[in-house]
């Protein structure tokens, strides 16, 4: 299963982990009040994906199908503590404000997910771009949570992005709404749960406005509702 | 609506349709409403007609685009009831887009996106309150002293204040009699001096009580006229009375009264008119009393210990969410069946 545009389409699109698959949901709605808090995580977690992957792979005709899951928790570990250290030598403010969430990774089940379902069974250049995709994918789904509740809830976007890109993001701060109110809930948790339903909402309905993929048919057309 | 031929049972027909049980909801609000725009002025019926404006517009919107007939969805009354419920529950002097937001997040949120009338798990109203509440919660707490206090502003300020961006003047305003006696106890003040403060008023704060009296007349006509069952607000009135009964019992220097439990705040709309809401509470005789109970509980939780003004919004939504299962654990046993 070397289809390399498929693993790229499942990644990004028809299998996301954010928006399909519903997994590592914990992080996904826990960190994303900014696009820069989105992004570091995206990108810790796609690292940790394809690190996990071609290692799973690498090593897949030696581990014994019974003992697979420690082994792969294992591995899943080792990538997260030592991007973790690496987050505290080169962003450390980054790793102060996304704080829990970077050792959590080890937890996220799109991960664990990956190794069960893909890096297990295929090739080491596959595991690695799927992985990617993936990671991508997810990354994709942060960043326009992100986005979303930044933009709403402090009118701005790419707020404190030296935080992560240092030097060269200090001037990206884009001030989107002069004098704007603010609208709290975007960024509490409610609006964590809100914003994922409306990006669902969104895919769901390119997906059927392009025909992608057959959504069931609104079947109560008329004759319910009141009476 | 749809008639059906009477071949099979059921051979009783429904007391009401929807329209007939929205209009009598409706009718039952003008005496809170009245007194309302009584103590606070201008600003409630203001808030109302704006707020039916806005969500007789976002209802006529998302039924377009849903592709049903608009027509009907608006006959039936539904929306203008959340309207009312939603301008009722806001500060009479908030701007307009504050109230829009609510409105919309009402319609839109609370309602549509769920499938409509019937469909929606969280009364639709609450739901609007609840996103400004979270989102703006300056300008929630921003009430109007009642008119013992301070004379309302007359039309012109009023709408200059909700749609010129301006703000009531500090002399216009007051602290609510819940806030009054949040901060006072924390002040370490006991009750029996707060009540000597001019917004305490008789019962239950100057103004709100008269309001509240309101609301118990209208709910009780609607208990009357059946359109309400008279479980959730007894429901409600015990979850809310019976703790701050005991609490009371145990040091009233530091708990309200019952009385002023039951009087202040939302309690009397809450019970009567926002819990008994037909598609969201729970639909079985004992489902109901403990749907009221619950939602008085967390009511009073709020009030006593949470960071909010008032709980009932958020009783009522929590208890929206465990209707389900109510109705599943106290499901009437049907005559003859053994358990």
């Amino acid at each position: 299963m070397s289809d390399w545009r498929g693993i790229a389409a499942d990644g990004l699109w028809r299998n996301n982990p954010g928006l399909v698959q519903l997994l590592g949901l914990c992080p996904l709605l826990a960190v994303t009040s900014s696009v820069i808090n989105g992004l570091g995580l995206g990108l810790a977690t796609t690292a940790t994906l394809v690190i996990s992957g071609v290692t799973v792979s690498a090593v897949r005709r030696i581990v014994r199908p019974e003992i697979r899951i420690p082994v792969f928790v294992l591995v899943i570990a080792c990538a997260v503590t030592t991007i973790e250290l690496l987050m505290q030598a080169w962003a450390y403010e980054l790793y102060r404000v996304l704080g829990i969430f970077v050792p959590l990774i080890v937890t996220n089940c799109a991960i664990m997910g990956r190794a069960e379902a893909f890096a297990s069974r295929n090739p080491v250049p596959a595991a690695a771009f799927d992985g990617l995709a993936m990671g991508l994918g997810f990354t994709a789904v942060l960043v326009a949570l992100g986005a979303l509740r930044e933009l709403t809830g402090q009118g701005t976007l790419l707020d404190r992005a030296e935080l992560l890109l240092g030097p060269l993001g200090e001037g990206l701060r884009v001030e989107v709404f002069e004098g704007y109110r603010g609208f709290l809930v975007s960024v509490l948790p409610p609006g964590a749960f809100l914003g994922l339903g409306l990006l669902i909402a969104l895919k769901n309905a390119i997906d059927a406005r392009r025909g992608a993929r057959p959504v069931a048919a609104p079947a109560h057309a008329h004759g319910h509702g009141a009476a | 609506m749809r008639e059906f031929p009477a071949a099979t049972s059921p051979h009783l027909p429904p007391r009401a349709s929807v329209p007939a049980l929205m209009y009598r909801v409706l009718a039952a609000l003008v005496p809170g409403a009245a007194l309302a725009t009584w103590q606070f002025g201008w600003g409630v019926p203001v808030q109302i007609l704006l707020a039916a404006l806005l969500a007789v517009t976002a209802e006529a919107a998302m039924v377009a685009l849903r592709r049903r007939p608009v027509r009907r969805a608006l006959a039936d009354g539904s929306v203008l009831v959340t309207a009312a419920l939603l301008a009722l529950a806001l500060p009479p002097y908030v701007p307009w887009w504050l109230t829009t937001v609510a409105a919309l997040a009402a319609v839109v949120l609370g309602k549509h996106l769920y499938g409509g009338l019937g469909f929606n798990p969280f009364n639709p109203a609450m739901v609007g309150y609840v996103v400004v509440l979270i989102a703006f919660p300056r300008e929630l707490t921003h009430w109007p002293a009642p008119a013992a206090l301070a004379a309302g502003p007359d039309l012109a300020t009023t709408l200059a204040v909700v749609f010129g961006g301006g703000t009531l003047p500090d002399a216009l305003t007051a602290a609510t009699p819940l806030d009054h006696v949040r901060t006072g106890l924390s002040m370490n003040r006991t009750l029996a001096e707060l009540r000597a403060d001019p917004v305490m008023g008789r019962l239950a704060g100057t103004g709100w009580e008269w309001v509240a009296l309101g609301h118990l007349a209208g709910g009780l006509w609607l208990v009357w006229r059946r359109v309400a069952d008279w479980r959730i607000p007894l429901g409600f009135a015990a979850g809310l009375g019976l703790p701050a009964l005991i609490a009371w019992g145990l040091d009233p220097d530091v708990h309200p009264s019952p009385l002023f439990h039951l009087l202040s705040g939302g309690a009397m709309l809450g019970a009567f008119f926002i819990a008994t809401d037909p598609v969201t509470a729970s639909t079985t005789p004992r489902g109901r009393l403990i749907f009221g109970a619950g939602a008085g509980l967390v009511t009073f939780l709020v009030r006593g210990f949470g960071g909010y003004p008032d709980g009932v919004a958020f009783g009522v939504l929590l208890m929206n969410m465990a209707a389900p299962a109510l109705d599943q654990l106290t499901r009437p046993r049907a005559f003859g069946e053994r358990r």
